[in-house]
Parts: structure tokens; sequence; C-alpha cells
């Protein structure tokens, strides 16, 4: 009691020096959990993705198409229990600021493969029957305040001209990893459009969605697929969603890994600060130490009362910063909802802070400790901080 | 009268490890700053260097990037028959028309790791001989250059550093047939290092293609430009869009150094201020601790100002040296380079860490600006004393 009464009062006695330690331990927490955040954020793709589908796209690269009766091909292949077409249209609403995926699906057999979208039964008839109807995801919706009869007029890049698309539904996330940031129209539509406007580009699928039985059997069915379209014009290379996905991840990985990078930097800065404090604070007390050990006190129970006031200043700061990181983080997400469908903030993330925390204050502590543990006694109490 | 700088010099000197922990605070966040600054300047370098002043590029209207674009036979023989055209020693115009379709290829892992292939976009380009003419600074590193007329191709160096199955004799297949490897070329530092080279009427028979994705074009004065862009776009039989060289390359830096440069100020600017919190501690237990020494330096006749002035000092001078520090640390980074895939033309780029003039006085401000900061209110605090109660102070 007498020596947790002593380390609590050895904290606060230069009040501002711990506040400000405390605050800088705060922001560095903060800055840590939110970088941590952001990294996770790329992988929010993949956490959305099932395991029962797989994804079909052009051998060369995702900018080739495929003819679309490889449809009806895929769909014979054991264990294929649906195929869907989907075509990115890359279309700019306004302005190209207002980046938001489209993709021209067929809907009849993409959106039972999706049940994490959860429609109205009314509107997704509505949907079905309007063949310039859009299928609108509720993120998106608030993010532009679309409403059911609201007409969304596209430029794409890709196909020449502006398209107008009616809103027709728009479909509800089942639970915290569904992403619903991205709008669906129907894929005749825009093949319609095409064969009057460019013939040479119409019937041709951007991907395959397919339906499968069972997971286990994705690598098995991925092979009998491509091994379909081997050595024909456009080969194909299928893989699970989800590593469909990570794909797109690996393209960025040095910017993502530079950014885990930096995270580890903001605690190495605050490693220093700690150590700076609790460094001038035991030279200040060096003939403090000297009379507790002249008193009888160990080497060693001075030392542990040295470690335990970093303990209890990183503690303090850590976890002020990892009450208010959910806070930062629902308001950086805020600012950037247009960039990062999904913020998730995990378990790991603060179990990481925490880590980081302990680590900050046992770097702090030690060599402080181990100069007042060797302290002679004469020396210490001779001397002038 | 003005205390001495060795004065102030030497009061850092004097507490070794509490100037070496704050200023290495300090060097961790100018290295960061910089870091980020150098990697925006890469980027804008390797694209800008791309283009040449006297080259345009020809795309369809509104597509952007050259992947994207269309340009018909008929377009491209309008533009080569133009009069602001250069023309080679033999009369023939200095065009290049040329395809560009992305192919995703396996890049090179670290041994050892199981996970699965990773693979990137790499812009694979069909160019006639004159091609390589209007990119005078590519240079055939090793092996010898495409033949004319052959499914022969030659890879960037950096595709060559990058990319599993691209070394010399070795073979890519795409659109239904085999490429043979044949050489690498050096194209100095600029995104077509980033790319793979062959014969252009062999790429457009592969991939069944009809139209060109791009022109490039030499003009015969940088000045003819504008008249060029009038002529294009009073023609209603050419529904594209002209661009310099130069500025189209540019262009394609814009969305990826933004994010970089947002995300590396928004850092720099949360990690500083944790250095100067720790400056201000650092200099708050200088104040303290010579608070007799103050009140000497007063007694002496010093000034309230030269107080302030010289503890602001002594906070420069901590992070100038973390500044210095962290600028030699961040200047390794050169040695380094990024490939990551460009937003932009959904394509993989390779450029280095590029440290210039402007970047080393900009990071040197940046970290005598959290000194300033830092040491602000203890200097304050230490020139505000009075004689009497410092003299007295233990």
């Amino acid at each position: 009691m007498f020596f947790l009464n002593f380390v609590l009062r050895n904290v606060f006695r230069a009040r501002l020096r711990t506040a400000l330690t405390i605050v800088g331990l705060v922001i560095a927490v903060l800055a840590f959990g939110l970088l941590q955040t952001v990294v996770r954020a790329w992988y929010a793709g993949a956490d959305a993705a099932s395991a029962t589908r797989l994804i079909t796209r052009s051998a060369i690269s995702l900018t080739f198409s495929m003819p679309v009766y490889y449809r009806d091909k895929i769909r014979a292949v054991p264990g294929v229990t649906a195929v869907s077409v989907s075509n990115w249209f890359g279309g700019v609403y306004q302005d190209p600021k207002n980046f938001f995926p489209q993709f021209a699906v067929e809907a009849p057999t993409f959106f039972p493969m999706y049940p994490e979208f959860v429609f109205e039964a009314d509107s997704y008839r509505e949907f079905l029957r309007d063949r310039r109807g859009a299928a609108v995801g509720r993120q998106l919706a608030d993010l532009y305040g679309f409403k059911v009869g609201d007409t969304i007029p596209l430029k794409s890049a890709i196909y020449p001209g502006t398209w107008e698309f009616n809103v027709r539904a728009i479909y509800d996330a089942k639970d915290d990893t569904t992403i619903t940031r991205q709008m669906y129209f129907h894929y005749d539509y825009l093949n319609e459009q095409i064969k009057r406007i460019a013939p040479r580009r119409a019937d041709q699928a951007g991907v395959f969605v397919v339906g499968i039985n069972e997971g286990q059997a994705a690598p098995d069915i991925s092979r009998v697929i491509d091994a379909e379209f081997k050595n024909s014009l456009a080969e194909t290379l299928t893989e699970t969603e989800k590593a469909f996905t990570l794909g797109f991840v690996a393209m960025v990985e040095t910017i993502v890994v530079a950014i885990e990078g930096v995270s580890y930097v903001v605690i190495l800065i605050i490693m220093a600060v700690a150590a700076n404090t609790m460094a001038m604070t035991a030279r200040e007390r060096m003939s403090e130490y000297a009379t507790l050990k002249a008193l009888g006190f160990k080497p060693a129970a001075v030392a542990a009362m040295i470690i335990a006031e970093a303990f209890l200043l990183a503690i303090l700061g850590a976890g002020l910063g990892m009450l208010l990181t959910p806070v930062v983080v629902k308001l950086f997400h805020a600012a950037t909802v247009s960039v990062f469908a999904k913020m998730p903030l995990v378990a790991h993330t603060f179990y990481l802070q925490a880590v980081c925390a302990v680590a900050v204050g046992l770097v702090a502590g030690i060599v402080p400790a181990i100069r007042a543990a060797r302290v002679k006694i004469v020396d210490g109490l001779r001397h002038v901080a | 009268m003005k205390i001495p700088a060795s004065y102030i010099a030497r009061n850092l000197w004097v507490r070794k490890l509490t100037t070496g922990l704050t200023a290495g605070g300090m060097a961790l966040v100018v290295f960061v700053f910089a870091a980020v600054l150098m990697l925006d300047a890469g980027l804008k370098a390797t694209l800008v260097a791309t283009g040449s002043p006297d080259n345009v590029v020809v795309i369809r209207q509104g597509s952007q990037t050259e992947v994207q674009s269309g340009v018909s036979r008929d377009q491209a023989a309008l533009i080569e028959t133009s009069p602001e055209v250069a023309r080679g020693a033999d009369g023939r115009p200095l065009v290049s028309k040329e395809v560009v379709i992305l192919n995703s290829l396996p890049k090179i892992q670290a041994s050892g790791s199981n996970q699965l292939t990773k693979r990137s976009n790499v812009v694979v380009r069909g160019l006639p001989e004159m091609g390589k003419t209007l990119r005078p600074q590519v240079r055939i590193n090793e092996g010898r250059m495409f033949r004319a007329g052959s499914s022969e191709i030659i890879v960037g160096k950096s595709v060559a550093r990058g990319f599993a199955g691209v070394e010399i004799g070795q073979h890519l297949s795409f659109a239904g047939r085999e490429w043979t490897v044949v050489g690498v070329f050096d194209a100095g530092k600029t995104a077509f290092d980033s790319e793979v080279w062959g014969d252009v009427e062999q790429m457009m028979q592969a991939f069944r293609r009809v139209v060109y994705s791009s022109v490039i074009a030499k003009i015969a004065a940088p000045e003819l430009f504008g008249a060029l862009k009038a002529r294009v776009d009073a023609d209603p039989r050419l529904k594209v869009d002209i661009k310099r060289e130069a500025e189209f390359y540019g262009d394609q830096s814009s969305s990826l150094s933004s994010f970089i440069t947002l995300l590396g100020m928004a850092l720099s600017v949360i990690f500083s201020l944790g250095a100067m919190i720790g400056a201000t501690i650092t200099m708050y237990a200088a104040v303290a601790t010579r608070t007799a020494e103050i009140g000497t330096l007063r007694a002496l006749g010093f000034q309230r100002a030269s107080i302030l002035v010289a503890f602001l000092l002594e906070s420069l001078l901590l992070a100038f040296v973390g500044g210095v520090i962290g600028i030699a640390a961040a200047s390794f980074l050169t040695a380094i380079t990024v490939s990551t895939t460009n937003f932009q033309s959904f394509s993989e780029l390779a450029f280095a860490f590029t440290l210039t003039p402007r970047i080393v006085i900009s990071a040197l401000v940046f970290s005598l600006l959290m000194g300033f900061v830092g040491g602000f209110l203890p200097a304050i605090k230490a020139s505000r004393m009075k004689i009497v109660d410092a003299l007295r102070a233990d």
C-alpha cells in the first residue's frame, strides 16, 4: 500500500510534465489505432467475400472481357449452382470526385447469390420490371441522398455518352461486414445500347460470378472452368471471391505496408518522449533514491518504483487513447466515406495498442531504474540535478 | 546584450540523454515528413520525365487513359498528314500508332512465402519501329530489340526486376500466343521502365483489335502544338483529345500524388504534436533546473529579451539537430524503388524516393517550426522570472 501511494504521489508531483506526457501518449495511441484501422479498411472487401462464390475473369487482365456465352459453359461444370454476368461500368456521377462502383448484372441470377443484400420484395420486383432500373445500396443512397424514383445520370469513360438510370430499389446490409456502397443495374439494358453504338463490343462479360455448392470444392471447380477455355481466344482465370478481392489490395500493397510501418514510427516517437520524461524525473530525484536506500530500501525496490511510475504513465495515456479511439475512427470514417466503404474497429487493434503501451512503459522506465538501483548512497546524496 | 551561443550549445551537450531522446523523437517526425515528400517527388519526376515536350498524345475523346481509348486507322491517318507533324530525313512523318493493353503478371515474391500469387497489371505496348525513335531515352540494356513482324517482346527494367517469368528467353502466354522475351530496356527512370513492348501489328492481330489505342506524334516545333490542337478540334471526323506528352503523363500522377501528400501531411502534423510535447517537456525541465542560473544572468545585466531568445535558440538548436538526423536518415531511402499500382492508369508503376534541395529546406523549416512551438512557452516562463525569486531558488 505504501509502495502504491508513493508511486502515485510521485507521478503527479510534476503536474505539467505528467500532463504533457499523457497528452502525448494519448495522441500517439490514437494515431496508432487509427492507422491500424485504416490498414484493416483496405481488407474490408475481402471480409465481405463469400467462400461459395468464385469469380471468373479474363486471364489477360480485368480490362479484357469474355464472350457472354461462356456463362452457359460454366453453368454445365459439375458443382456449379449458378452463374451470373457482371460488368464494371466506370460511370462518373456529376464530378470525378464522386466515385462509386456501378455494375451491370443479370439480376435474376445475380442477387440470389448475394443473400447479404436485403431487398423489400415490392421494390425488388419494381427493379426487375424497369429496364433502366437501378438498385442502390443503403450506404450509397445515404451518401448522395438517392431516393426511390430518382434518376441518376452517369457519364462513363468506358462506354460513350451519358446514361440515365431510375432508382427502383434500395437494399440493406444483412450484417456488419456487408458493403452497400455500390449500384447495380441491368446487363440487358447496357448490352442493347452497346449493340446500337458499338456492335463489336456487345455480348461481352467483364466477369462471371459463379455460385458453387461448397467452399472446399473451389480449387477443383476453378481448374475445370479454366481448362474449359484453355487455348481459346479469351482464356479465363477463376479464383474465389476473396482471392479476387485480395488481388486488388495486393496491387497497392506497398502503400498499405507503408501505412502499417509508419504506424509504428509514432510509437517510437512517444517512446522517446516518455523515456525522456522518466530520465529527467529520475535525475532530479537521485538524492531521494539515495535517501531511500540509506533508510534500508533494496536497490530492486527503488528500481521497481521507477518502473511502476513509467507503467502508470503509459497506462493512463494509453487507456485514455483507447477510450477515444472509437470516436476518432468514427469521425475519420465520416470524412473519408467516399474512399473507404467500411472501417471496422477490431479487437486486435486494441490489443496492439495495449502491447505498445506496455512496451513504452518498459522502455521508458528501464534505464533510469537501473541507474537509480546502481547509484552509491554517498554519490546520490551529493547529487545535484 | 546577447547571451553567447556557446552557453546555449553547452546546455544541450550537458544533458546528453535528454537531448538525444528529444532530438530523436523530432528526427523520426522529420524522417516521415521527408519520406512522404520524397515519394511524391519521385512519382512526379518519373511521370513528368516520361513525356517529351515535342511529342503529343492523341486518344479518344473523354477516355483519359490509353487503355480505355480507341483511335481508328482513318483518324490516325488524318493526324499523320497534318502539316504540324515533323518529318524524318526520309520524309516519313514522325508518328507512332500504338496499341496499349493491360496484362496481369505474377509478381516476384519473397522466397519461402507460400501466399497466393500476387498479380499486378503491366502495360503491354505494341508499337512500330518509329515508336522507339520518338523515345530517344530508351536503350536496350541486355539482349536485343524485338524484330518487326514477330512474336518477340522486350521488357522494361522495372518489369524485369519486379515480375516473374520475364527473363530473356522465357515466354509470356497471352492472347493465344507465346511471346518470347528477347531484351531488357532502360528508359532512364521513366514510366516506360514499367512496360512491356512488342510489335504493334502482331499485337493487334493477336488481340483481334481493329483500332489503335493512341497515336504519338512529334511536332516540328513545340509552339506548333496550338495550331495542331486547333486543327484537330475543328475536324468533325476526329473525336479525339490531344495533349502534350509531358502533360499527359503528368496528369496521371495527380490522383496518387494527392493521396500520398494528403496522407503524409496528416500524419506529419499528428506526429509532430508528439515531438513538440517532447520539446516542451525538455525545455520546461531546462528552465526549472536552471532557475538560479537565470537569476544570475539577469543580475549580471542580461535583459529579459536575451533570456527569451537564449531559451528559444536552445529549443531551435535541439530541433535543428533532430531535423538534420531525420534528413540524413531519409536520404538513405533514395536507394529504394517503390512499385505500386497507379490508380489512374490501373497499372504498375515503379518510382524511386527522390531527394531535392526543396525537400531538405522544407524538412528543416518544419523541424525548426516544431522547435519554436515546443520551446515558446518555457522560454516565456524563463524570461518572466523575477531576479530575487530566481536567485533564491535552490
